[in-house]
Order: structure tokens, then C-alpha cells, then sequence
């Protein structure tokens, strides 16, 4: 408890990679919830032991990929309904799981568990310059309310520069149901 | 009256021929006289044509032909399912029988499987799944736990010790209107399909429907809301069937409501902080169970109460059932922890099965051992 400030949690975390049981990192994190608004994203502070794996041939190997389609990419339901994820859309659906990831910071508080449920559907928007630039509309899962929330997230990519969320926005739920 | 299948050509060449059965005793005694060598390769043509005949009835209406040939590592539709347990009743009458309990709001029946040995009344075990529609893993899993029981009930000694004493009671799709809706328009859909007037938003969180503290803190009054309780304890049939079962019942000894996603083993309470008074018994129940689950693949699980576990929760299944004085009152959150949540791959059923299966030992087990 900080007094006029907030809460903040000390944290001490293991960092698993989801492609590789085996390969784990240590962390510690300080996470400040700030009181009174609730817009504002927890403040994050972290340091991670060791070094995370180098991933520079499959970011490639994606990258040129994507480059040399004919066709902007599209896709709907990943995974599907049974679980299913194609090869081809793995690293489709890890990127849209890192960019959910800042999503979700930015809308957490302490009384939130965010978690990525599946993308809706999902646009490549063609771009002049070497980025990627994928439009994502993607269904959040929140643990407490159990509620599902459609959000559009643009998600700018590329091997050596990372990911970038441009935009994002919640989005109503939907009527019908 | 010979049927040549290969047709004689030359000599030195294998003939096959279908032998009516008058005729076996005499073609054979004419080729041993002349030295000419022969095999049988069928012994009974007219048992593989009736076979054939059946697989090819069933194959159109696209049924599997025996609880042997399902297909347990995928999901099923809601007709498959009761198929299922149909051929289940029907390859073993004398373990398994088939209950109506009562109809969901789109008139489906609600079915549950008693596995029973004989006796009347005797003290029971209750497993449901797919109480929420959306976690499909526990309908999978309720389908794999039926076979389980029937391939396992002389031949595992735990289970056989079960069953020697207590019934149990398994309700696969606790929410077949929901379960349908996820099939057809939203896999994600979790409530029933109940309409209340004065909202146009459809359905009851029938894990708030329960009447534990019902519309307490931990439910939401909001109709649009996935946590909505409805407008009065039990007004949801899925649920007011459960609670007439255990009622008229009167013996229930350890009831287990089955969920996904989060791998976590709850017990009692959700609508309050305070501990329910066999909470150290619970406790260590709990961690037993968990250490079996764990034992076969390695997967971890928490447990605890709901309410310092989950969340708050009021009008919860097994805050009801442990209040009706059913001590053994356990809520599963299957695998896995948001990687797939609710749209785990179906190869993941089976392996999740198997493991929790470990653990409901436990507490049958458990129950079995400290009847009250």
C-alpha cells in the first residue's frame, strides 16, 4: 500500500517459452496499480536474468513469407473451434498474442485477468514501406466478469524493430446474442 | 454350386472358391483323394456380409457403430453425444441406464447416466460437465469418463470398490441449449438460452442460478451480463432439475460440477470468506487429488476455496450442494491456464481425461471410505 499512490506488487516470475518447455528465464517485476483512476495503465518495471532465445531465422523466414504473397493476407477463427491453429497461421496467431499482451496491460487493474480468447479476423493492410501492418480483431476473455470483448488492434511489425499496437479500440458486444 | 472368386486358368495356378456349407465335406474329401492342397481364408462368408450390412446402415446415418469406435479425440455435436450414450446403455444394461431429469428451455432432454451395480438408493457420487457451455473440454471429458467407468468397473480395483458401495451419476451436457448455440452461432456463448421479460438479451449464468446466497456479491443482476443470476434461484430448468435430483435422491455424498478453463480444484465457498466448517478435510482431499492429476503428465493445479482462489462468486452449484449437507462438494477449472482456453485443441481431451479422472478417484474414493 502507497498512500495517495497506489498499490504495487513485487514480483518474481519465470518466463517459459511457449515453443520450448525447457527454455526458461527468470524475472522480477514491480507493478504499480495507481488508485482512484482506472484509466490509467499499471506502471511496469522489470528485469529479466539471462537473455531470451534468439528467434532472428523464424522472424525471417516469416517476414519474407508474408512479403511474397500476391495477395493481402486474410484470415478469420484462429484458432478454430476445435483448437486448431494451421502451421502457417502459428506465427499470425503468436503475434496477435504479443500485441493482445499491450492491450491488456493498458486496460488492467487490479480487479481484471485478461486473456486472449481468439482472432475473430484478421487483414493485412498492404504498406509502401518494409513494415507489416496487420488490422486484428481479436476477442478478449475477462476472467472475473467472464466476459468475451471484441477489440480492433493495428499491429505493426518487423524482425529487427519489434511490435508496435498503432490503434486499438473496444468494441460493442455484439446485439444479437 | 461352386463359386469361383479366381477362376481356374492354367495349372499350377491358386483357384479360390466360396464352398456352400453341404458341400464342404465332400469338396474336401475330393481334393485331399487328389493330392491338391487348399486353405481356408473365410471361414464365414455370411457373418462378414451381415457385418458389412450394418456398417454400411450406420455409416449412412453417420452414427459410430460402438462405443469402441468413437471417436474420443474429437468434439462431438449434441446428437452424437446422446447417441453415444445410448450405445453406451445398450452395449451394457446391466452397469448403465439412462435418466431423464428434465427439460432445458428449449425443450431438450436432460440426460443423466447411472452406473449403478445394484442396491436401492445406494449413497451416490454426481459428476456434471458442460454446465457452461462455451468449455468444451468438460463435455469431452464427461463422454471419456463414461467409457472410462464401463471399460474400468471389474478391472480397476478402485473403481470396482466404488462401485461396490455407491452409484454414480453423470450428467455430460448439463446445458444442451447453450452447448447447441456454441455449435451453431457462438463458441463462445456460456449461459442458457432462457428469456426473461423486460430484456431482449438472452440467458441465465447457470453457476449464479443456485440458491446459495443468490444475487449476493459475485453474480451480476444485469441480463446482458455473462454473470446475469436471473431472476430468481432456480428459475433455469437445467438447474431446478439438478436440485430436484439431489433432492428427491436424498443420498448424495460427493458431488463434483465440472469447468474450464484454469486448472484449479475449488471447493465451498464462493459467496463468502468464511471457511466452511470441513475445510481441512476438504483442503486435504484437494491436495491428494491434485497430486494424482499431476503425477501423469505433469500438469499443475491450485486449489482452494472459490471466494481466495477464483473470485467471488454467489448462487454457485457446490455452495448449494454443500449447504443441502453433501460434505464433498468439488468444482474442477480444466486445462489449460489461456493459452487455448475455452478452444482447446482436441488432442488435449483425452490427456485432460485421463488426469482428471485421476484426481475424481481420489475423491470418490475419499467418499467411499468416510460415508457420513
Amino acid at each position: 500500500d502507497i498512500d495517495d499512490i497506489g498499490h504495487k506488487y513485487h514480483l518474481e516470475l519465470v518466463l517459459e517459452d511457449v515453443l520450448d518447455k525447457d527454455s526458461t528465464v527468470n524475472c522480477t517485476a514491480e507493478v504499480l496499480y495507481h488508485l482512484g483512476n482506472k484509466n490509467i495503465a499499471p506502471d511496469v518495471q522489470f528485469t529479466i536474468e539471462g537473455e531470451l532465445k534468439n528467434t532472428d531465422e523464424a522472424d525471417n523466414v516469416f517476414y519474407n513469407q508474408i512479403k511474397s504473397l500476391e495477395k493481402e493476407l486474410v484470415a478469420e477463427n484462429i484458432p478454430d473451434s476445435h483448437g486448431n491453429v494451421s502451421p502457417e497461421m502459428e506465427p499470425i496467431h503468436l503475434l496477435a498474442w504479443v500485441a493482445s499482451g499491450y492491450v491488456i496491460w493498458q486496460n488492467s487493474t487490479e480487479n481484471t485477468k485478461f486473456q486472449l480468447a481468439q482472432i475473430k479476423h484478421v487483414k493485412q493492410v498492404k504498406r509502401s514501406d518494409e513494415y507489416l501492418e496487420f488490422d486484428y480483431m481479436i476477442l478478449l476473455h475477462e476472467m472475473v466478469s467472464q466476459e468475451i470483448i471484441p477489440w480492433q488492434m493495428t499491429v505493426l511489425w518487423h524482425p529487427q524493430h519489434g511490435v508496435q499496437v498503432t490503434q486499438d479500440s473496444r468494441q460493442p458486444k455484439h446485439a444479437s446474442e | 454350386q461352386l463359386d469361383f472368386w479366381l477362376a481356374p486358368r492354367s495349372p499350377g495356378d491358386p483357384v479360390d472358391v466360396r464352398v456352400p456349407f453341404p458341400s464342404l465335406q465332400p469338396l474336401k474329401a475330393h481334393l485331399e483323394a487328389n493330392g491338391i492342397s487348399y486353405s481356408v481364408m473365410i471361414e464365414d462368408v455370411q457373418a462378414l456380409v451381415d457385418h458389412e450390412r450394418t456398417e454400411m446402415l450406420r455409416s449412412r446415418r453417420q452414427l459410430p457403430l460402438s462405443t469402441n469406435t468413437f471417436d474420443y479425440a474429437a468434439y462431438h455435436s449434441l446428437d452424437e453425444i446422446y447417441a453415444f450414450m445410448d450405445l453406451l446403455v445398450a452395449e451394457n444394461p446391466n452397469l448403465v441406464s439412462k435418466l431423464e431429469i428434465g427439460r432445458s428451455t428449449e425443450n431438450r432432454p436432460l440426460y443423466v447416466l447411472k452406473f449403478s451395480k445394484g442396491g436401492t438408493n445406494r449413497p451416490a457420487v454426481w459428476i456434471d460437465t458442460g454446465i457452461h457451455s462455451r468449455e468444451w473440454v468438460t463435455q469431452a471429458s464427461g463422454v471419456w469418463f463414461a467409457k472410462k467407468i464401463l471399460l474400468d468397473h471389474e478391472k480397476d480395483e478402485g473403481l470396482a470398490s466404488i462401485l461396490d458401495k455407491m452409484d454414480i451419476f453423470l450428467e455430460i451436457v448439463t446445458n444442451p441449449d447453450g452447448f447447441v448455440f456454441t455449435q451453431t452461432q457462438n463458441r463462445m456463448w456460456r449461459k442458457t438460452r432462457s428469456r426473461h421479460s423486460g430484456s431482449s438479451c438472452i440467458g441465465v449464468d447457470p453457476n449464479r442460478n443456485w440458491d446459495a446466497n443468490f444475487g449476493g456479491p459475485g453474480a451480476s443482476r444485469n441480463p446482458c451480463s455473462e454473470t446475469y443470476h436471473g431472476p430468481y434461484a432456480n428459475s433455469e430448468p437445467e438447474v431446478k432439475a439438478i436440485v430436484d435430483f439431489v433432492n428427491n435422491h436424498g443420498n448424495i455424498k460427493a458431488f463434483v460440477s465440472i469447468h474450464s478453463y484454469s486448472q484449479l480444484l475449488l471447493y465451498p465457498y464462493g459467496y463468502t470468506r468464511t471457511p466452511v466448517p470441513d475445510q481441512k478435510e476438504l483442503h486435504q482431499i484437494s491436495e491428494k487429488a491434485v497430486a494424482a492429476l499431476s503425477s501423469l503428465y505433469g500438469t499443475n493445479y491450485k486449489y482452494g476455496s472459490i471466494i481466495t482462489t477464483i473470485y467471488q462468486a454467489s448462487g454457485g452449484t457446490i455452495d448449494w450442494t454443500y449447504n443441502q449437507g453433501i460434505k464433498y462438494s468439488f468444482t474442477f477449472e480444466l486445462r489449460d491456464t489461456g493459452r487455448y482456453g475455452f478452444l482447446l485443441p482436441a488432442k488435449q481431451i483425452v490427456p485432460t481425461a485421463q488426469e482428471t479422472w485421476l484426481a475424481l478417484k481420489v475423491i470418490m474414493l475419499h467418499a467411499r471410505d468416510h460415508l457420513y
